[in-house]
């Protein structure tokens, strides 16, 4: 992590002369955003995976309830998903904005 | 000898010039122009289908297609998320439900190759509407009853209000059309930067001779993606519909 942190400094410290601070945290911003992304992709992989998981485990035990567990299934990807999107779109924003 | 893999930016990935009224509210661009086909291909489609269900019985064709449409959004979205009083919003639901799709399906048609929710203002119209849509619900259906409800839910104890109200108002009335939004427009766009990056990849490779063994792996990976957006057009507009429906049910029945 620290190698996060100190890239802003390191980044300035390699560039060229004339190279401003702003120049620097655009730099780091752009390697941090792959962190970013990375990060945020961990926590809705695992939540996605015991779902799913769980919703087949469900659908095993009472196949005459599949529609509904179905259903809440899809539900619950799209609520887990969010958070996983929600980092896609800080990657987008340090990377390119 | 290895030329440099050079990825355009995300300007040239998502941006066009209008076609007329360039710097105006009224320019006209390629997401325009497929918005307006999404929204005239599934209206279309339903005049033909109803036109050919007053002459026959028997449905052939694109009545075909309506019917199966329809009954897939009144058993799949309605029936399971609202329940049998949902069903004066199949309109409503299908007609978002044919929008998005329509409109995600030209992120994987050759020579368009971007959906229209790709860009943030169609997501955002949409889950404006739908927020509208879903207060507008439970102040008919419950009156003042229904912010009662959703900002102090029952069976709390009193101080604990204190916490609880605020946190349901964020998540009811905020996070809500923010999120339907976002996870709309991510997958479009996210979509949209997989192919990008295949292609970029695949015709980068195809022009290295020593690397040129690699493109086909390349190719079949863009293949591959083409094949997953479907899925992912199908999903995402089955997805945004279905909590449209959670959040109008939710309005409808707010104790349950």
């Amino acid at each position: 992590m620290s190698a996060i942190v100190n890239t802003a400094n390191t980044v300035l410290a390699q560039l060229p002369d004339g190279a401003t601070a702003a120049d620097a945290k655009g730099i780091s911003a752009a390697s941090s955003a792959g962190f970013a992304y990375g990060l945020a992709a961990i926590g809705p992989g695992i939540g996605i995976g015991y779902l799913v998981g769980q919703a087949v485990q469900a659908m095993a035990r009472q196949p005459e309830s599949a529609g509904q567990v179905q259903t809440t299934m899809f539900l619950g990807i799209a609520f887990t998903e969010a958070l996983a999107l929600i980092g896609f779109v800080v990657f987008i924003l340090l990377k390119f904005v | 000898m290895f030329a440099e893999l050079k990825f355009p930016g995300i300007e040239e990935m998502v941006q066009w010039p209008a076609a007329f009224g360039e710097g105006t509210p009224f320019a006209f661009n390629k997401v325009a122009l497929i918005s307006l086909i999404a929204m005239a291909v599934p209206v279309i489609w339903f005049l033909v289908a109803g036109g050919s269900a007053k002459k026959s019985l028997v449905p052939r064709g694109a009545q075909n297609l309506a019917e199966t449409s329809i009954e897939f959004i009144e058993k799949q979205v309605i029936g399971q998320a609202i329940g049998p009083d949902g069903l004066p919003y199949l309109p409503l639901l299908i007609s978002m439900f044919l929008f998005i799709f329509v409109g995600n399906l030209f992120g994987i048609i050759p020579t368009s190759h971007f959906g229209a929710n790709a860009r943030m203002a169609n997501p955002v119209l949409l889950a404006v509407l739908t927020w509208f849509v879903f207060i507008g619900v439970g102040l008919k259906h419950n009156g003042l009853g229904y912010l009662k409800a959703s900002l102090f839910p029952p069976g709390v104890p009193k101080a604990l209000y204190l916490l609880v109200t605020p946190i349901e108002f964020i998540s009811t009335f905020l996070v809500r059309p923010f999120s339907l939004a976002v996870r709309l427009f991510a997958n479009s766009l996210a979509g949209h930067i997989l192919l990008v990056t295949f292609s970029v990849l695949t015709a980068t490779l195809w022009s290295l001779s020593p690397l040129v063994v690699a493109a086909p792996f390349s190719f079949f990976m863009l293949i591959a993606f083409t094949g997953f957006e479907l899925l992912v057009a199908f999903l995402q507009a089955y997805i945004f519909t279905l909590l449209t429906a959670v959040y109008i049910g939710g309005a409808l029945h707010p104790h349950h």
